[in-house]
């Protein structure tokens, strides 16, 4: 017959097994240290002021050669974005050209209801322009982007509500870039050494560097730092912004909605203990 | 258990549609009156739980419908365009996906439940087939829908699961074109997802007021597994004692639902969705959802031949008999005992059974190598050993601590 002693050893002995494995995970990302963002956690909401440095960035950098095909003009003046005036936005719209077989010559003004238009008119041509690599669309970029962690800390994510993965990945990439391949390691013609990059050659070259962009500084406001780290973060926060554009009012009803059922809960304890005074179960 | 109706109609109404269509009588006694054994603990809740699920899944599911659309083309847009423009559309579709996690983190409690309990023992070995009936329609509506927004891994999950089906001889290929509608998984095989997804729901409530009437002819089980012998002392009216304690039950189920839902969204889900489905493009792992793991880790766990049986037929075997030996559990239990507080062996080989099944969760989601490999194979044996060997032999040769005699006794046993 078996004991408790037999069943616990051979409980003993597959967790034994199955531990060292899980810590050796060939398919977890290099590790990426997770920044702190403002829109992580039950409170967090979007930084406006960061959102419109990370839109700059976007639009004078990275939009050269990313779409962002979900992105209408209008949903950067909405609530909890980089919060633009009605005016800003259709001036910025008027910036550019549309394509509508509607109109006069095949393109007209953009407008506040159109969407970001695509640097490239096709796929073929985003990958010639970039030596065959396709620039992925920004809209939800960078919630298809993670963050592995090996077992056991990823349990802790279910608690802690982690979805800040995407930003910490883009952020990691774009501060991940070396001048030269590490010995032995094959870069192919037109490729970059990334350290974050799954097989390290990347198609895209370092697109930021210190300096490039210059942020205008309103009156009062301190003054941010023109440097790769910081435009780097400015970018991967709006990226987060263009995936998740509801995000501060969908935290903020889920506080409002948790408070509610935990009151609640006690409550219906407490009717539910009245109602069963005096039976024994 | 009928019978035990005290209603008389009320006015001239009530007795006019009591001989017409006595659905106030019915819901009296069913709803209000029903004898519920006194002593049922939380892990009866879940039952209410699951029809709360159920409802969710429904409401949300219906209004998600009025804004997607079922075109390859235009699916994945669609669905960011509910979370974007549709008013309340990023939490509809939040509850939606996260429902669908929560649906079965609640039967799969519900169905571990019944085996610790025995609660598949005669007389109620037909509530529990309709149980295992409800469980394989959930897997095909979760399959089916986790195709609909067509990203990276719907594809390739629709792509892998057809798939399975091609290994079955004869009738294989045929079903596998007729599932996808096509040779490869295209506009067709989104089409048909979408329709049945919609159907099947409405399946499983049908299947769900049969399991309740099923389980309305013997009454519930309970944590004793003794039968009821007197209604009077060992029950007590389903309203208000058990309305109150499964509405408790599903108020504090809702937090977790509503944490997952409001504050992290997607990470019970799979980044790789965020993609568009490209079919010229593998990920670089295909996971299913977490609620298939154990399933398809069995699936994966049979690579080698068996005799003239093929290693992909084989697994089709394994990953089909997997569940479906859960139909024949009440036979393979031959213990007359119900309730696993009794059964000092059966409580032990219980637990390991259910760290068995985590680890194959686990496994599921690792990929297929080294270690993991070996490691599913002895996970994905010991499952069927528990079914096939354990059970019957336990009840054979283990000797039950005594039962109280009735739920009233063991009730008032209790120290307070
Ligand atoms: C000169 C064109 C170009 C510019 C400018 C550019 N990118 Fe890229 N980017 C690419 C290409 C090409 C790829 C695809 C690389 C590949 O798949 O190898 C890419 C890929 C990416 C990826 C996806 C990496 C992955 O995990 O697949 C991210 C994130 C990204 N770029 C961010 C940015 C950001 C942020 C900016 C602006 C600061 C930017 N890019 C500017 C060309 C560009
Ligand atoms: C949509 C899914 C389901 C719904 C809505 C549902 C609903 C219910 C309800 C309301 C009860 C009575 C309350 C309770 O005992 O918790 C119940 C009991 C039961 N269910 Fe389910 N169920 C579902 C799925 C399943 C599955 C998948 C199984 C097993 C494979 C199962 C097996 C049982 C059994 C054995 C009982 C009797 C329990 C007892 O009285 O001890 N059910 N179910």
């Amino acid at each position: 017959m078996f004991n408790t002693k037999t069943i616990l050893a051979a409980v003993a002995l597959v967790a034994s097994l199955a531990l060292p494995a899980a810590a050796q995970e060939g398919h977890s990302t290099p590790h990426i240290d997770k920044q702190s963002w403002s829109f992580a956690g039950i409170f967090g909401t979007y930084d406006q002021n960061q959102l419109q440095r990370g839109f700059q960035v976007f639009r004078e950098v990275c939009s050269n050669c990313h779409s962002a095909r979900l992105i209408a003009f209008r949903t950067l003046a909405e609530e909890g974005g980089p919060g633009f005036s009605d005016e800003q936005i259709k001036a910025l719209a008027a910036e550019y050209e549309i394509a509508d077989p509607t109109a006069d010559g095949g393109v007209r003004k953009g407008v506040a209801a159109d969407f970001w238009p695509s640097p490239f008119a096709t796929e073929q041509d985003a990958r010639d322009a970039n030596g065959g690599a396709l620039p992925p669309d920004f809209s939800v970029l960078a919630k298809a982007r993670g963050v592995t962690d090996a077992f056991p800390f990823w349990i802790f994510n279910y608690f802690t509500g982690y979805s800040e993965g995407g930003p910490d990945y883009i952020h990691a990439l774009l501060n991940g870039y070396h001048e030269e391949a590490p010995e032995g390691f094959e870069l192919a013609e037109g490729k970059y050494y990334n350290d974050y990059f799954p097989g390290h050659a990347i198609g895209m070259g370092p697109p930021l560097a210190d300096g490039l962009v210059s942020y205008e500084v309103a009156e009062g406001e301190a003054e941010v730092p023109l440097t790769l780290q910081q435009y780097s973060t400015d970018v991967a926060a709006f990226m987060m912004w263009m995936g998740e554009p509801h995000l501060a009012g969908r935290k903020q009803t889920g506080f409002v909605v948790l408070l509610f059922l935990v009151l609640f809960a006690g409550l219906m304890y407490a009717t539910k203990r009245r109602i069963w005074q005096g039976i024994e179960h | 258990m009928s019978e035990h109706s005290t209603y008389t109609p009320g006015s001239g109404i009530e007795k006019w549609l009591d001989e017409r269509l006595p659905i106030i009588r019915f819901s009296k006694e069913h709803l209000m009156d029903f004898p519920t054994p006194k002593n049922l603990n939380y892990w009866w809740t879940f039952g209410a739980i699951l029809v709360m699920c159920l409802g969710i899944q429904i409401v949300t599911g219906v209004i998600l419908a009025m804004h997607y659309t079922p075109n390859i083309g235009m699916a994945f847009d669609s669905v960011e365009h509910i979370r974007r423009d549709v008013n309340g559309g990023r939490m509809i579709q939040s509850f939606h996906a996260v429902g669908a996690s929560m649906f079965f983190a609640a039967v799969y409690i519900h169905i571990f439940r019944g085996m610790y309990f025995g609660s598949y023992k005669a007389p109620r070995e037909i509530l529990w087939i309709l149980g295992v009936l409800i469980f394989l329609l959930m897997m095909a509506t979760a399959f089916m829908g986790y195709v609909l927004p067509w990203g990276q891994m719907s594809g390739w999950a629709a792509t892998v699961i057809t798939n399975i089906f091609a290994a079955i001889p004869i009738v294989g290929t045929p079903l596998l074109e007729l599932l996808r509608g096509g040779f490869s998984v295209g506009n067709p095989t989104l089409n048909r997802f979408f329709s049945l997804h919609y159907l099947l729901p409405f399946v499983i409530a049908a299947v769900v007021a049969l399991h309740i009437w099923a389980l309305h002819v013997p009454g519930n089980n309970n944590p004793i597994g003794v039968d009821v012998k007197d209604t009077k002392r060992d029950t007590l009216p389903f309203h208000p004692y058990y309305t109150m304690k499964d509405a408790f039950g599903m108020v504090l189920f809702l937090i977790p639902f509503a944490w997952f839902a409001f504050f992290a969204p997607d990470i019970l889900g799979h980044p790789d969705n965020y993609i568009q489905f490209n079919s010229q493009v593998t990920p670089a792992h295909i996971v299913p959802e977490w609620y298939f793991l154990p399933f398809y880790a069995i699936l994966r766990a049979i690579d080698f031949n068996l005799l003239f049986i093929d290693s992909k037929l084989l697994g089709v075997i394994f990953f089909g008999g997997s569940i479906l030996i859960l139909f024949f559990l009440p036979w393979l239990d031959t213990s007359k005992v119900r309730s696993g507080n009794f059964r000092p062996m059966f409580k032990w080989f219980y637990w390991l059974f259910v760290v068995n099944f985590v680890a194959l969760t686990y496994l599921g989601a690792q990929p297929a190598e080294g270690i993991y490999v070996i490691l599913s194979k002895i996970c994905t044996a010991y499952y069927f050993i528990h079914f096939i060997v354990i059970l019957p032999v336990l009840g054979r040769i283990e000797t039950p601590r005594p039962l109280p005699t009735s739920i009233s006794e063991s009730v008032l046993g209790k120290a307070h």
